[in-house]
């Protein structure tokens, strides 16, 4: 362990930029500098090898690159702020770069702007709502943010209720805010998540896992029995199926995967469809 | 006589709308200058070179959603809550960009009938509201529709 952190403060040391092409799917360490793959041919070793010739060397066609959660823009390059591994992803529709992000685990939500969560109202003052979504503050809600509220007709909303919403406001500066409709004022699934079921924190990291379009875990669970799930990306999950113990399963089960091989979960669900 | 000497108008005067009216577009442009110039010279102004703002080809943003396609967060299997299977289809569906094709009803009656029936609906609902002296006016065409022919009788002002 110690011989791994030697060799890395060795080569942060060195502090000399890698290209983020070749460092795709490894681990990078916070303070490293990333160079997009325009400034690689620049920056490459002088006159080693043949340089392909350019006809417009003042004009580089830029494109655009996103830099996702775990990188920050630092001058051309890329900071890197988490640790964990560099993903990448192509553009789909051309508009140029892809996206660059870090990979990293954690526990603690952070508020982000267009994330759909868990929250637990905490309070009712006025005309908001308190809700609690794991972050340093609580977030409000307003009580016209609901499908088919208005001030006569208000929701149906009591302190420790479950909401469903995603944020418009969340940001460093200012108290995060959320509602339960989307641009066209339709609800899609969002508001008052209803009565049972049990709510339990896993990792953010998991959450991703689990709503990754090819998961398995996710396909495997729902052919055990009838159930509901509701991911936050906060970290919360709330289950739900027909009698208390099938929903302490079903809890135990997505705590424990994260820590399983395959193998693990694959005995773990033969069994369970043995009994 | 009065037309000889010509009366001195005032330059606040000359700059009013209406007297700009019948001016060139030369004349027009010269004012203007001019007006510009005499505002420039009171308004302050700071004497600084322009500073043109770096154009960054890094955007930054702290959201997954862009990242990674994930799926929509309510999930139902095996049926227990239909309407969350409704959304998980229609949200997926969404996130892959699946063109819908829309079926075009079956009209039971086209187009052109419709407008048809409803040139000779004009003459029959008019011949029920008509007085009776009118009703002779209306006459039936070869097709058997109801088409009103004569012009009705209007009042007649009388001539002097």
């Amino acid at each position: 362990m110690a011989e791994v952190v030697a060799v890395a403060a060795e080569s942060l040391a060195g502090s000399r930029a890698r290209a983020a092409r070749t460092v795709l799917n490894q681990v990078v360490l916070p303070g490293e500098e990333l160079l997009l793959p325009e400034q690689e041919d620049a920056e490459g070793p002088g006159g080693g090898g043949e340089r392909p010739l350019r006809l417009n060397a003042g004009a580089r066609s830029r494109v655009r690159v996103v830099c996702g959660p775990g990188l920050r823009r630092c001058g051309d390059r890329l900071l890197v702020t988490k640790c964990g591994r560099l993903r990448h992803k192509e553009p789909g529709s051309g508009s140029g770069g892809g996206v660059y992000w870090v990979d990293s685990q954690q526990k603690r939500y952070v508020p982000v702007k267009g994330d759909h969560v868990i929250g637990i109202v905490t309070a009712k003052s006025g005309d908001i709502f308190k809700v609690d979504v794991g972050g340093s503050e609580p977030a409000s809600l307003s009580y016209l943010a609901f499908e088919g509220a208005t001030k006569r007709n208000r929701p149906n909303v009591q302190v420790g209720d479950l909401i469903y919403g995603q944020f418009v406001v969340a940001n460093k500066d200012m108290e995060p805010e959320m509602v339960c409709i989307d641009s066209c004022g339709r609800a899609n699934g969002m508001g008052v998540i209803g009565h049972d079921g049990l709510l339990f924190k896993v990792t953010l990291g998991l959450i991703r896992k689990l709503l990754a379009p090819d998961c398995e875990i996710i396909q495997e669970v729902g052919k055990l029995y009838p159930l509901e799930i509701v991911f936050g990306m906060n970290g919360r999950i709330w289950v739900k199926a027909k009698t208390i113990q099938q929903t302490l399963i079903l809890a135990n089960i997505l705590e424990a995967c994260e820590h399983m091989t395959t193998d693990q979960r694959k005995q773990i669900f033969s069994r369970l469809a043995e009994s | 006589m009065a037309a000889e000497r010509k009366t001195k108008l005032s330059k606040n005067l000359l700059r009013m709308k209406f007297m700009q009216r019948g001016l060139d577009s030369e004349t027009k442009k010269q004012l203007e200058e001019e007006e510009k110039k005499i505002i420039g010279e009171e308004h302050w102004y700071l004497d600084l070179p322009a500073l043109t703002e770096k154009e960054s080809f890094i955007i930054e943003e702290q959201s997954f959603l862009l990242c990674e396609d994930l799926l929509y967060g309510r999930m139902s299997f095996r049926g227990f809550n239909p309407e969350v299977e409704k959304l998980m289809l229609q949200m997926n569906a969404k996130n892959k960009a699946e063109v819908v094709e829309d079926k075009t009803e079956e009209v039971d009656v086209s187009d052109e009938e419709m407008a048809r029936r409803y040139e000779t609906l004009v003459g029959t609902i008019g011949k029920k509201f008509a007085k009776k002296r009118d009703r002779a006016s209306y006459e039936e065409d070869e097709n058997g529709d109801v088409k009103l022919i004569k012009a009705k009788k209007m009042f007649l002002k009388p001539h002097d």
